[in-house]
């Protein structure tokens, strides 16, 4: 709703200011001598002037997504393509690009629209399909009252968001599922499963809606169901980590193993490409969870800080535990931590403080190295690259973390008060982690059904898995006729 | 004339050859190979997922000589490969019936 008042504001204020400019420009036919500070006549006062847009913010904006586009192209593509057979490099490549570019269409034409305009609790409504309405001069809110950024590159970010976390699933079926079963899947679940959850988490009216309590409750009544629950989640734990990781549990107990699995030896066939999709990861992750902070503050500085520190104490909490462990310290293995602890921040990037970032990247790296070397050894499932293990579970760690660590007393924000302009005293920890378990608990059912759905349709309309000689000959030459390397 | 090949550790290679050279060997032919003897192989580990390695990789080198270079041409593959350590490799020796020069068409010792 405030966004349309903006909307409509900022029209307002486009027409009065350039009524004078024609009138300038039919008098300057006339009388070329006519004195151009006539031009500058007032127009009409508005009844509030509608918010500009910061050129900082929008320039911050612009290279944040920039980042995003990177760290999935080319580097979950990469950090994903150095972990399967060289047979298969090529396959997991294509899936990462065609996913991304296919799904950067189908935000622009409804996925926008349903996620972030007002509808239900669940789903958004239909008013930017086809980003109809939308000019150079459409603003959205931020975090603070008063501040907007064009709604554009706002819809380019989150485009970039609806984009990475599908192509996210694709490794936990990597080297054994169609090309055309990835496309069909990708459609189905992220149009039932990332629209509505990224709608249920992060869709609200923006702060200039949070003036009296009454207002605030009413404005809070629009949002989506999971922000209603009062969870917070800054980047994405539960829209996009969570909600890939379950959706890639269930596609590999759906699909099955890979031939072979448990009985030949499948090592990574470069972890050099892997260090470097790990380390584009890492870069790109600024714009995603800085960029998530939608201005360019002392806040965003401080996400910042927490982003850095997170992942560089996961990186080294796998490192130093597998090394205790297994006897030897391992580029895999510090590259994973890494990785364990970006999806572990990302939530709670801009509510804690960096001491409680480094302790949750510390947990993070421990129990997601559990989970990728014991968890699914003592279950069996063939989640090729560990996509539940490190998303889901760094992901679950991070959300329910949140709730611990944005606590004031452990160095953390606390929750702001939109109506009272000031932090909120009163931190609870217990409350907040049970609203935090509404988005973790939410995501997850929500999001293992459409998956499970979505596979089924899938295998029946083309069928999920390549025939088993394909299987073995490997999907780049027999799914896409080429090869990664000519050696 | 004899074709001598020997299975050896791929860092000892360039030490092999300045050794061949020394005594006068003309040429050798090299490949990279994987096998295993005695030594035994590795396992590595991806993420726990634990991979014995069994063959590890070797270098093959071909020489073919004069049957009077042979007790030289062993002798120097010998000390240049060894590092005294399981896993320095062995030696062949065959019997060689012909060689053809291919550019000129010489055969036999003129053609090594």
């Amino acid at each position: 709703m405030i966004r349309k008042i903006l909307m409509l504001l900022a029209l307002c204020g486009t027409v009065a200011l350039s009524i004078p400019v024609f009138a300038d420009e039919a008098k300057a036919a006339d009388t070329a001598t006519a004195p151009a500070a006539e031009a500058a006549t007032p127009a009409a006062p508005a009844a509030a002037p509608a918010p500009v847009p910061n050129k900082g913010d929008t320039a911050w904006m612009i290279v944040a997504t920039v980042l995003v586009i990177l760290m999935t192209i080319p580097g979950l593509a990469l950090f994903y393509g150095g972990m399967v057979r060289a047979k298969n490099m090529l396959s997991v490549l294509m899936q990462v690009f065609a996913t991304f570019s296919l799904l950067a269409i189908l935000w622009a034409i409804y996925g926008y629209s349903i996620a972030f305009t007002e509808g239900g609790a669940f789903f958004g409504g239909f008013s930017r399909v086809f980003l109809s309405g939308v000019t150079p001069d459409s603003t959205v809110a931020t975090f603070s009252k008063g501040v907007v950024i064009p709604e554009y590159i706002y819809i380019a970010f989150q485009l970039t968001f609806a984009a990475i976390t599908p192509a996210l699933i694709i490794g936990a079926f990597a080297e054994r599922v169609k090309f055309s079963a990835v496309l069909l899947f990708m459609v189905l679940w992220f149009t039932f499963s990332y629209l509505p959850v990224a709608h249920m988490v992060w869709y609200w009216a923006g702060p200039d809606a949070f003036t009296t309590a009454d207002a605030a409750a009413k404005a809070s009544a629009t949002a989506g169901f999971i922000w209603q629950k009062g969870a917070l989640d800054f980047a994405g734990g539960t829209v996009v980590h969570i909600n890939a990781g379950i959706a890639g549990l269930v596609g590999c107990l759906m699909i099955g193993k890979r031939i072979g699995f448990n009985k030949e030896a499948m090592p990574p066939h470069s972890l050099t490409m892997t260090m470097i999709g790990a380390s584009l990861l890492w870069v790109g992750w600024f714009g995603f969870n800085v960029g998530s902070n939608l201005e360019s503050t002392g806040f965003a500085a401080m996400v910042f800080v927490n982003t850095l520190l997170a992942t560089a104490s996961a990186a080294l909490a796998w490192m130093f535990v597998e090394w205790g462990v297994r006897g030897q310290p391992t580029m895999l293995g510090i590259a994973s931590g890494a990785v364990a602890g970006l999806v572990a921040i990302t939530p709670a990037c801009g509510y804690v403080g960096p001491m409680g970032a480094i302790v949750l990247g510390i947990i993070a790296g421990i129990i997601c190295l559990w989970a990728v070397v014991g968890l699914k050894h003592m279950m069996g499932y063939d989640d090729t690259l560990d996509v539940f293990g490190v998303h889901c579970i760094g992901g679950i760690i991070g959300a329910l973390g949140t709730a611990i660590f944005c606590s004031p007393k452990l160095g953390g924000t606390g929750v702001y008060d939109y109506v009272a302009n000031a932090t909120a005293p009163d931190y609870s920890i217990a409350t907040q982690f049970v609203s935090q378990a509404w988005g973790v608990g939410t995501t997850l059912v929500w999001s293992g059904v459409v998956a499970a759905i979505a596979y089924k349709i899938t295998d029946l309309v083309i069928g999920l898995r390549v025939p088993e000689d394909q299987e073995r000959e490997g999907l780049d030459s027999t799914l896409h006729g080429e090869k990664a390397y000519h050696m | 004339m004899k074709l001598v090949t020997a299975v050896i550790k791929p860092f000892k290679l360039d030490e092999v050859r300045e050794a061949l050279s020394a005594i006068g060997v003309q040429g050798i032919t090299v490949t990279e190979v994987k096998g295993f003897g005695r030594q035994k192989g590795h396992t590595e580990l991806y993420r726990g997922a634990e991979y014995v390695v069994d063959f590890l990789p070797k270098v093959k080198i071909e020489a073919a000589i004069k049957t009077e270079l042979l007790d030289q041409v062993i002798e120097a593959i010998e000390k240049s490969a060894n590092t005294g350590k399981i896993g320095d490799g062995k030696i062949f020796v065959f019997d060689l019936e012909q060689v053809v020069r291919i550019r000129t068409g010489e055969t036999g010792a003129e053609a090594l």
